[in-house]
């Protein structure tokens, strides 16, 4: 590495510049079914970064002394010990929002970014770095999180937050909910158009063909 | 414990329903990572769909014997330790791939080398921590364990090999520039989950 990064570049570069999911194809997989509403991506979003950050201090802490053939495994108990924290608060404080995430919590330890970054850039920085290494890599993350709950929500049921936005038909108001939204295909479509919105801003991001 | 034995056709069911309708990779985006990364050809992504369902039979029902014996408060031990599944099923899952590797180098060197690298990916694929928790939540026995092990792993390789088929033929179409890549993978993705919706009606 060249030179140290500031505080700020850690967190705001994986945003735009190096989104986790938009760019380096990294952590799609646990959570995009939880994100027919906002409140369930938004919990989802934030228990990621929790999890991105403090395993990644955590990993940090400690690099010195995992000796190099083992190190996936350290990294994959820290991540999992944390996960088990997150899922427990949840359960003990959110029971409800805990039932609708379901498996997809447990998930977090298979998320490949957490991965990512532990072995990418905990294992060479120091703990502080790499927390707000995590923090913007989980921020990266829960903003495309938060943009699609936020149309699945708005454009599936006239909602946001469990508000009704959009009066619907079925209630004497005007809108016609798009029943294809709250299905899983969606989600997939507006990462890819997030995607190209993205890369038309930032057109250096383009892949060559 | 083999209480769903006595209705085979209710396990051929399971085994549609989580192969198509249920699908891994199309309907609870889980293996995402591996499933866009590796599907530019053909050969590979069935080589990884093969290594997937063999993993997947394997640690579903182990895991399932692991969470029914040791687990669970009416285990061996007599404690409720259900808080510690998740670190479990991790560990594993690790060391299952890790056997499996060590096995398939001993006595099928061919396929050992034609799977290389994916082996110990699918460690980190989330379709298989994902399988694991799903038998958890929905209280399988032991032969819907198993079932729903192979349907589920099944189910993902179609969808890769499908989608390594799609993107094949891709390289001759004229994709706008901020789509190419994966962008354009996505709307794919999801004209495939479209597509895959259809089996609800079997």
């Amino acid at each position: 590495m060249a030179k140290a990064k500031t505080t700020k570049e850690l967190v705001v570069e994986p945003v735009f510049d190096n989104n986790p999911i938009a760019l380096q194809v990294l952590g799609i997989c646990s959570a995009l079914a939880v994100t027919t509403q906002l409140t369930t991506s938004l919990t989802m979003a934030i228990a990621v970064i929790v999890v991105t950050a403090c395993s990644s201090a955590a990993v940090a802490l400690i690099r010195e002394y995992i000796p190099s053939s083992i190190r996936i495994i350290c990294q994959m108990t820290i991540i999992a010990s944390m996960v088990i924290l997150v899922d427990q608060v949840l359960r003990a404080f959110f029971y409800d929002l805990s039932k609708e995430l379901s498996v997809f919590v447990g998930l977090i330890i298979t998320n490949c970014i957490v991965m990512g970054r532990a072995e990418g850039f905990a294992m060479k920085n120091n703990p502080i770095a790499s927390f707000w290494d995590g923090l913007g890599n989980g921020l990266g993350y829960g903003l495309i999180l938060v943009v699609v709950g936020f149309f699945r929500e708005l454009l599936g049921s006239g909602k946001l937050f469990g508000f009704s936005v959009l009066p619907l038909k079925a209630d004497g108001g005007w809108y016609e909910p798009n029943g294809l939204m709250l299905l899983s295909p969606s989600a997939f479509f507006i990462i890819g158009i997030f995607i190209w919105v993205l890369r038309t801003w930032k057109p250096e991001q383009v892949e060559a063909s | 414990m083999f209480d769903s034995l006595a209705d085979p056709l209710e396990l051929l069911s399971l085994f549609f329903r989580s192969a198509f309708v249920d699908n891994l990779a199309l309907a609870y985006f889980l293996g995402m990572c591996t499933f866009l990364a590796v599907s530019k050809n053909v050969k590979t992504s069935l080589g990884l769909g093969a290594a997937v369902i063999a993993v997947q039979v394997i640690t579903v029902p182990v895991n399932w014997a692991i969470k029914e014996a040791f687990l669970k408060e009416t285990g061996l031990l007599g404690i409720d330790l259900m808080f510690l599944n998740l670190i479990c099923y991790i560990g594993v899952i690790a060391a299952i791939v890790q056997i499996l590797e060590m096995f398939l180098d001993k006595f099928f060197p061919v396929l050992f080398n034609q799977l290389g690298i994916f082996l110990p990916l699918i460690t980190v694929n989330c379709a298989i921590l994902g399988g694991t928790l799903f038998m958890e939540q929905r209280d399988y026995d032991l032969p819907q364990a198993v079932v729903f092990g192979f349907g589920s792993g099944f189910g993902w390789a179609v969808a890769i090999a499908g989608l390594a088929g799609i993107r094949e033929k891709l390289r001759y179409s004229d994709i706008p520039p901020g789509l190419r890549g994966l962008g354009i993978t996505f709307i794919i993705v999801g004209l495939m989950a479209l597509g895959f919706q259809a089996f609800l009606g079997i």
